[in-house]
């Protein structure tokens, strides 16, 4: 994209910029800065991961042995409902849009801020009243429902904190609500001029569609939750058989929800991923204007499928040859995506910098899970491998193996952008590797397993199983080493890493246009936009390479 | 001589842009709100076809006169919205002070009427749980009918509090300030909400009060 | 949206609204077996209409208002269709 900005003047100096705009705690926890608030989500989201992987941990550790013996069944229940309502709505959901979304969309499309800054900053406190109401109820005595809080169980019978987390989730829901509202009317309304929306970064296109899921879609989770609440309080309700009603209606409710929600949880992700892999070789996006349709297509069919969770719920089995087709038609779209990737990487001239290495895990990765969820997607053999190791496997290889690449690829990438400084690079690279080893050996093992019929949600299992248990706890093991290195180098960089300039990659985006970190209002002059995205030269790389290496 | 231009957030390039920012953001919040009741109209749409004749007994014990009449108010009270609105944009700051507060008037009218109904109901053991009474043989499922009553009408009397509330403070705001006057947009985004509320009502009546009347 | 509403235009839909209030109540007190249903939706709709151009000022506001007010109806739809597809089907053999 060629801009008419003037270069801002690189000195020594400590130059004024968003970070060092105000030192002070109110500063930071009063903050309207779209680039701060990013910060303050990244720092929570990170606490969280925590919480939810010690929860992940524990169970890696019961399941060493087919007896278990380190926690109980009731701990375990409890257990691997912490690790999924904390990883879903505390970490993943937040993650890309609430860290990278905030941080980037207005500078990406030459704004100032968002459209709603103040809002914005209430979207955080609603995350972290929301964040807060969830560590009480497991800090009380935990929630044993499993994420997915299915009645009759959590309105009836279960005995756990399930209000003081349900309200947690609903609360947190509304700050999400809030940001994608934010999205929505920064994306259509704030562009620079010149910014059509054929211009946008592909990344910018994801977090506007995710936008959308989220302004649709987590309404209904928050009366699902009420009514799952109400229930709980006043024993009677919509869910209840004893009044004539359907727990099968809570399911419908709640999956109409949680359906478009993982792809709330992956599509920033490919956005990523869109942008790295343009930058890493070289090369405009192949079929730019099919992955923009792709993407949204991806938001509309994603709201048709949710019916896929329930095929042995006794929901009528006509209804579940409907959600079936559905579900097989929406991994076209994905698809389209992988082959637009894979076109960009052909021909181009590709490099292997530490965002490439998390965009490539990302694509090997997510195609494994897309493609078994088609497995489950089909009928008959879902009735086999429904509430197996198999799904398990399927979603972390979609929500690991996809969405924490893309952003660690993503935090990699503009980490430079964000806090001025450059990471170790060869520190970096073995992290990835880590990740991606430790990922691999941790969630194969358990499509096997899933397959051979190990079922999900218990502390013990056949002893059969205990040799692809074991691979998997190690590759937990690897998997959490590498998480841990990231934490590392990145801090360790804000401290002694080189000063990054304000395009250490060359890439192309208004973001890398402005210095780095940015100043306060993102752009001295409102830039003004004149040519198409990704306008990279491929064989203009490999040609300066081969000078400079004298090949 | 003309005005001077209207003061706009630095993260805009003007004030139109602002408020079109403004406007299309409450748009959109009315949209995920459609979803939000649109989930308990789901809900009562599942039972009512599970159980019509249930339904339609139940429906008959509830109090049509003040549901209608509770129609009636919110329909009016829309009505006082616009022109308060047409006020605020005539920069009529008496008019629109007087408006506001009227369409408040109106809302809490229909809060008092909507509370009066909850004890009646109450009194006649219509709220579902320990001591909900019903003849049989539909108990259960009236039981059911009156729990989405409840909580429809509930979560609707909310937002209409709410909508109250915020409509008295500009109310006597405008009585005070003239901060309307010089821009109209909080008005007339209030003024979308409130009209939303009415909605939202509108569908909720017949479904609660004009099951099966004729019998 | 510069232009000042006419009154006239609230008031005639004010009353409209109201003589339609008391229409669906009327016509609740007629048997029309299931159309009684139909009739009462179709009515709800029209008032809702009414609110939405007249009193919401839906005219004249930009396109992406329109397309904001009928994705929530839409995505509203694909709610209650998909949902219903399977209540309704249950029973079938």
């Amino acid at each position: 994209m060629n801009t008419e900005t003037r270069e801002l003047p690189m000195t020594v100096e400590p130059r004024a910029d968003y970070l060092n705009a105000g030192h002070s705690i109110r500063s930071w926890l009063l903050t309207t800065d779209h680039k701060r608030i990013g910060l303050l989500y990244m720092v929570s989201i990170t606490l969280f991961f925590f919480v939810g992987g010690t929860a992940a941990a524990l169970m890696r550790l019961e399941l060493l042995r087919p007896q278990g013996g380190l926690v109980t069944s009731a701990i375990y229940n409890k257990l691997f409902t912490i690790h999924g309502v904390i990883m879903v709505w505390f970490f993943l959901i937040p993650s890309i849009p609430a860290v990278l979304g905030n941080f980037l969309v207005p500078l990406m499309i030459g704004a100032r801020d968002v459209a709603f800054p103040r809002l914005n900053l209430a979207s955080w406190y609603l995350f972290m009243a929301g964040g807060a109401f969830a560590l009480w109820a497991i800090i009380a005595g935990g929630v044993d429902t499993g994420w997915t809080f299915y009645t009759p169980y959590s309105s009836t019978y279960a005995n756990g904190h399930v209000l003081a987390m349900a309200a947690g989730i609903f609360i947190a829901g509304f700050g999400s609500i809030a940001t994608g509202l934010n999205f929505i009317v920064t994306i259509h309304k704030m562009r620079a001029p010149g910014l059509t929306w054929f211009r946008l970064p592909l990344f910018v296109w994801t977090i506007y569609t995710t936008s959308l899921i989220l302004v649709l879609a987590t309404p209904v989770l928050a009366i699902t939750l009420t009514l799952m609440a109400l229930e709980r309080v006043f024993g009677v309700g919509i869910f209840n058989p004893a009044m004539g009603g359907d727990p099968l209606l809570f399911q419908h409710l709640f999956w109409f929800y949680s359906h478009p929600a993982v792809y709330i949880m992956i599509l920033p992700g490919m956005g990523v991923v869109s942008e790295l892999i343009p930058c890493f070789a070289r090369k405009p996006m192949f079929g730019y204007r099919f992955v923009a349709y792709a993407t949204i297509a991806i938001g509309v069919f994603g709201f048709l499928v949710w019916g896929h969770h329930m095929f042995v719920s006794s929901q009528s089995v006509y209804a579940g040859m409907i959600f079936s087709i559905l579900s097989f038609l929406v991994s076209v779209p994905s698809a389209i995506k992988v082959f637009n990737w894979t076109g960009t990487l052909y021909k181009g001239s590709i490099t292997f910098q530490t965002p490439m290495l998390y965009a490539f895990g990302f694509i090997g990765l997510f195609t494994i899970g897309g493609l078994t969820g088609l497995f489950l997607a089909a009928l008959a053999v879902d009735v086999h491998l429904h509430d197996t190791y198999f799904v398990i496997a399927h979603f972390h290889y979609i929500m690991v193996g996809g969405a924490v690449m893309g952003y660690l690829g993503g935090l990699h990438f503009w980490w430079p952008k964000i806090s001025g400084r450059l990471y170790c690079e060869w520190l970096a690279k073995l992290a990835a590797v880590t990740i991606f080893a430790g990922f691999n050996l941790t969630f194969f093992p358990q499509f096997i397993l899933g397959f051979l019929g190990m079922p999900r949600r218990y502390p013990v299992y056949a002893p059969e199983f205990q040799v692809l248990n074991v691979l998997s706890t190690a590759g937990a093991t690897f998997l959490a080493i590498g998480y841990a290195l990231p934490l590392v180098y990145l801090l360790w960089s804000l401290r002694y890493g080189k000063p990054a300039g304000p395009n250490p990659w060359q890439a192309t985006g208004l973001e890398w246009k402005t210095a780095s970190p940015p100043p306060r209002d993102n752009f001295a002059n409102t830039p003004v936009v004149t040519e198409e995205p990704y306008n990279y030269d491929a064989q203009a790389a490999e040609s300066e390479f081969e000078e400079t290496n004298h090949v | 001589m003309s005005d001077p231009p209207i003061a706009h957030a630095s993260q805009f390039d003007n004030a139109s842009q602002q408020r079109e920012s403004a406007t299309f953001g409450m748009w959109i919040f009315l949209a995920t709100e459609v979803l939000f009741f649109g989930a308990m109209f789901l809900g009562y749409t599942v039972y009512r076809l599970a159980y019509p004749a249930a339904f339609a007994a139940a429906s008959r014990h509830t109090l049509l006169a003040f549901g209608g009449t509770n129609t009636a108010v919110l329909l009016i009270s829309s009505a006082t919205m616009a022109f308060a609105i047409r006020a605020a944009r005539e920069k009529r700051r008496t008019a629109l002070a007087v408006r506001l507060l009227l369409t408040a008037a109106l809302g809490t009218l229909f809060l008092g009427i909507k509370g009066f109904e909850y004890t009646r109901e109450i009194s006649e053991h219509l709220l579902p749980g320990a001591s909900f009474h019903f003849d049989l043989p539909y108990a259960n499922h009236a039981e059911m009918f009156f729990y989405l009553y409840f909580l429809m009408t509930g979560i609707h009397a909310l937002h209409v509090a709410i909508g109250v509330v915020l409509i008295a403070i500009f109310g006597f705001r405008a009585w005070r300030t003239d901060a309307f006057v010089r821009n109209d947009t909080a008005v007339d985004l209030l003024g979308l909400y409130w009209h939303f509320v009415d909605i939202v009502w509108v569908f909720l009546f017949p479904l609660i009060y004009l099951v099966e009347r004729h019998s | 949206m510069n232009q000042t509403p006419a009154g006239k235009r609230f008031l005639f839909t004010a009353v409209a609204l109201l003589g339609l209030l008391a229409l669906t109540i009327g016509a609740a007190y007629v048997n029309l077996g299931p159309f009684n249903t139909i009739a009462a939706m179709t009515i709800s709709v029209t008032k809702a209409a009414l609110i939405v151009v007249f009193f919401m000022e839906i005219r004249g506001r930009s396109p992406v208002i329109w397309v904001a007010l009928a994705t929530g109806l839409f995505w509203l739809g694909i709610m209650f269709a998909l949902s219903m597809s399977d209540f309704m089907m249950r029973g079938w053999k």
